[in-house]
């Protein structure tokens, strides 16, 4: 209570620099334990049956042979989990998500479920299963989907955000509108107009880690679960809440997570592994296929985007419109609405509208991604953006400082915006040697810029001083990205001791309060203030003892660089005491000495981010080469910098990925027929060049050292800076992403016809 | 009293209303006054509405206090990956 997270500017002694990474000698010799890598007494193999129809209605389920083989421990549909939802429209989805109740919606939807003594054993009990279909018509464009005759998903959506009110059932879940200003009147002002469509294809966030976990429902009501997650509080609530288990006596440890990036934000699995052992009374381990979880977690939307610039020919933008189609899977999220929010967030707009529709199809449950819905948006606006500058006769990066959003700019999805870092990020690109650096044959060099609004959320720390001065950090906010390293930066900075001395920990849900999930780029940025505020809390615990060993009044004890100090004329002879010393006599001086915090980090900052591309296309193969990329992104205060490296080059590896070749492939029958590493290409070490990055540090005014979160930010831009750069290569806009050989190749071939 | 700015489908649930003078000195007072004078908001607000308070915006510290003179706009409760 009490804590003022108000920026403070500070000389850093710990923070900003790069001591090795404490998980890393575990993570390169295997001792890391990961999902799939604990075990538990007894447990049983889990197994899920999925649909092999886009679109079914499931007329029944015979598992009586697969529950009369030997070894085969429980058999589960959805009739084993009841509907506890109480009227809670997303929970119910997560639920039917979990296991199909009366239809299934994608190929790859979960229809019941074995645990058996063995893999083998789980896997013919899964064969013995019979489930009788009904085959529906599906649709999995995102395009078809909205057309009137398209098959419904469901009979009982019609769309919101619209008046009046539909009175006929539609794919289209809603409509939402941002901006400001009359477009019209703008696009009259214009000497040029762009206008141009742009399609995303569906991708998977790609993590290497399948999603996996073990759980065992006890007899006396008390539950464990062991989970690859990026929120095991948020997955102890909602399948608590699923289960009809008390929160309390579901106990929830994270696992070391290779990988989450959103698609680990979102329960899958874990309430059917519960919900087996809880018929077994045994233990359960789940882990997924590579094949299941392209089938049944975590994609992004398939996007089709319509995009309308007008610039005066002194560049500047007089109006920008955009529609935006996201596919939403079965179940409706915020997908085009975030679209809608950030597609033009970069920029300072008169004339300004954006309207979103979330649309059903028979594809698995759209999931977050890392800035989700931003880089699609992005690719479109950033598309036209680069055509505009190109046909006005204006250096792109010089058209984008000139139209930058600034201090006091009406963001485009709707409040005026503080001090942000657009600017800075762009003037730092337009003097970066990479934007001058010669080209050869075939190449091309796009840039791009990008949006996120960063989040913070529930957060809880402990902090103990061990007996011999020596700092354990207790978190619980999962560690995607170096996290601990970083904590203990901040850990040591605020106490005033060395790193070395600091040891964070992330703590199981029984250990810990609350905390939210891992998402929205608030692992550091909220863990890190609650830190501040438990060591500070910690500082007066340890003055008051100081004060106690000295036999004086805690107001004459300072804290400096970890010491307690004696401050005023009468105390001067007293020595300073180091946590050690301070520590070494807590048993007599009122026992254990910790800081605690909870708070809700607020006030993340939004961020921005300037990419620059080089890429080499191939004009017989179509084959694109990413020669080099530069991101330059505002970190606020970079806690550790080789991690907030990692973050940008992460992001673009991504979305390089994204922009070349990541595509989820359906079929006419509406299956994926692309679910493994090898038909959905993801970029590998040597498909990429050294990511050079550039951090720029201007303070988060809400956080006490200034932090903002990195880690989403850098996945915007690269869709639209790789087009950019190749579109230039090539000299055809590309307006489909991915840009695939194929796809490249078809563009020349259309464009050597047509001239 | 503060001023407030709608989302679209907010304004909507409003009345048609784009902005709303309400009195509140922070964000708790803010949604319990709302709720009472535009009852259609509550299941809004039970959901999850953030607050930009100068450009800055607030999820979930409802004791947050509204300056009289600041740009405050409400928006979907959103979240990142």
């Amino acid at each position: 209570m009490g804590f003022d997270p108000s920026y403070a500017a500070r000389t850093f002694t710990s923070v900003g620099t790069r001591p090795i990474r404490p998980d890393g000698v575990d993570k390169v010799t295997g001792r890391a334990r990961y999902g799939a890598d604990f075990n538990m007494p007894g447990q049983l193999v889990g197994r899920i049956l999925r649909s092999p129809h886009a679109h079914a209605r499931i007329s029944g389920i015979d598992a009586s042979k697969a529950k009369a083989l030997k070894g085969v421990k429980a058999v589960i549909t959805a009739a084993d989990l009841p509907d506890l939802t109480n009227g809670n429209s997303d929970l119910h989805d997560i639920l039917d998500n979990c296991m199909a109740r009366k239809r299934a919606l994608y190929d790859g939807h979960a229809v019941a479920a074995v645990a058996a003594i063995d893999a083998r054993t789980a896997r013919r009990a899964l064969d013995l299963i019979e489930v009788d279909y009904e085959v529906l018509a599906h649709v999995t464009d995102v395009d078809e989907a909205m057309k009137s005759s398209a098959p419904l998903l469901h009979d009982t959506v019609f769309t919101g955000g619209v008046e009046p009110k539909p009175t006929k059932a539609s794919n289209i879940t809603n409509r939402t509108q941002y901006g400001h200003g009359d477009v019209e009147v703008g696009f009259k002002e214009a000497d040029v107009v762009i206008e141009r469509s742009f399609k995303t294809e569906q991708t998977h966030q790609g993590y290497i880690e399948p999603h996996a976990c073990v759980a065992s429902v006890n007899p006396d009501g008390t539950c464990e679960m062991w989970v690859c997650t990026q929120g095991h509080f948020v997955y102890r609530q909602q399948c608590a809440e699923l289960l009809g288990l008390d929160v309390s006596k579901l106990r929830v440890t994270s696992s070391e997570i290779g990988g989450g990036f959103g698609g680990k934000t979102h329960i899958w699995a874990e309430p059917i592994a519960l919900a087996l052992s809880r018929r077994a009374g045994r233990p359960v381990k789940l882990v997924m296929s590579r094949e299941e979880v392209f089938r049944a977690s975590g994609p992004t939307s398939a996007t089709s985007i319509d995009v309308k610039i007008g610039a005066r020919s002194d560049g500047t933008i007089t109006a920008a419109s955009a529609t935006l189609r996201y596919s939403c899977g079965p179940y409706t999220g915020p997908w085009a609405m975030l679209g809608a929010m950030t597609s033009f967030a970069c920029y300072d707009l008169k004339n300004v509208k954006t309207v979103g529709y979330e649309v059903l199809v028979n594809r698995p449950k759209t999931a977050a991604y890392r800035a989700p819905s931003a880089p699609m948006a992005a690719f479109a606006v950033e598309s036209v953006i680069d055509e505009l500058a190109q046909k006005i006769g204006i250096n792109p990066v010089e058209f984008r400082i000139k139209n930058a959003a600034k201090e006091g700019t009406k963001s485009s999805y709707g409040p005026v915006f503080g001090p942000i870092g657009i600017g800075p990020t762009l003037e730092a690109a337009q003097r970066h040697p990479h934007m001058n650096a010669p080209l050869g044959k075939n190449q091309g060099r796009g840039m791009a810029c990008g949006f996120w609004f960063n989040f913070g959320g529930q957060t809880c720390t402990d902090l103990n001083i061990g007996a011999d001065g020596t700092v354990t950090l207790t978190v619980g906010t999962v560690d995607v990205g170096g996290s601990r390293a970083s904590l203990s930066l901040v850990a040591a900075e605020e106490l005033g001791i060395p790193y070395a001395q600091v040891q964070t920990v992330v703590a199981d849900t029984g250990t810990l309060g609350y905390n939210d999930m891992t998402d929205g780029s608030r692992g550091t940025f909220s863990s890190s203030m609650a830190t501040i505020s438990a060591a500070r809390n910690a500082i007066g615990v340890m003055r008051d003892r100081a004060a106690r060993m000295w036999d004086i009044h805690v107001d004459d004890v300072a804290w400096e660089d970890g010491h307690a100090k004696a401050v005023g004329g009468k105390h001067d002879n007293l020595s300073p005491l180091s946590v050690k010393d301070i520590a070494a006599a807590a048993a007599k001086t009122g026992g254990p000495i910790a800081g605690h915090s909870e708070l809700v980090a607020d006030g993340a900052g939004v961020s921005f981010a300037t990419h620059i591309c080089d890429v080499e296309v191939d004009p017989d193969t179509g084959a694109t080469k990413i020669l080099r990329y530069t991101v330059v992104q505002d970190a606020g205060k970079a806690v550790h910098p080789a991690y907030v490296e990692g973050q940008y080059q992460g992001g673009a590896a991504q979305g390089i990925g994204w922009a070349l070749n990541e595509e989820y492939v359906y079929g006419e029958d509406g299956c994926l027929q692309n679910p493994g590493f090898l038909d959905y290409r993801v970029p590998v070490c040597s498909d990429l060049p050294m990511i050079d990055t550039q951090i720029l540090e201007i303070p988060n005014p809400n956080h006490p050292y200034g932090v903002r979160g990195v880690g989403e930010t850098s996945i915007v831009p690269p869709l639209a800076a790789v087009a950019n750069a190749v579109s230039n290569a090539v000299g055809i806009r590309m307006t489909h992403i991915p840009m695939s050989p194929p796809r490249i190749l078809a563009a020349l071939e259309a464009d050597r016809r047509a001239h | 009293m503060v001023e407030v700015t709608l989302w679209g489908a907010l304004g909507a649930a409003a009345g048609g209303k784009e902005k709303l003078v309400v009195e509140a000195k922070d964000i708790r007072e803010l949604f319990r006054n709302l709720a009472e004078q535009y009852p259609a908001l509550g299941p809004f607000i039970e959901r999850g509405i953030a607050v930009s308070i100068d450009g800055v915006i607030y999820r979930d510290t409802w004791s947050k206090e509204l300056p009289q003179d600041a740009e405050i706009y409400l928006l979907p409760r959103l979240a990142g990956g």
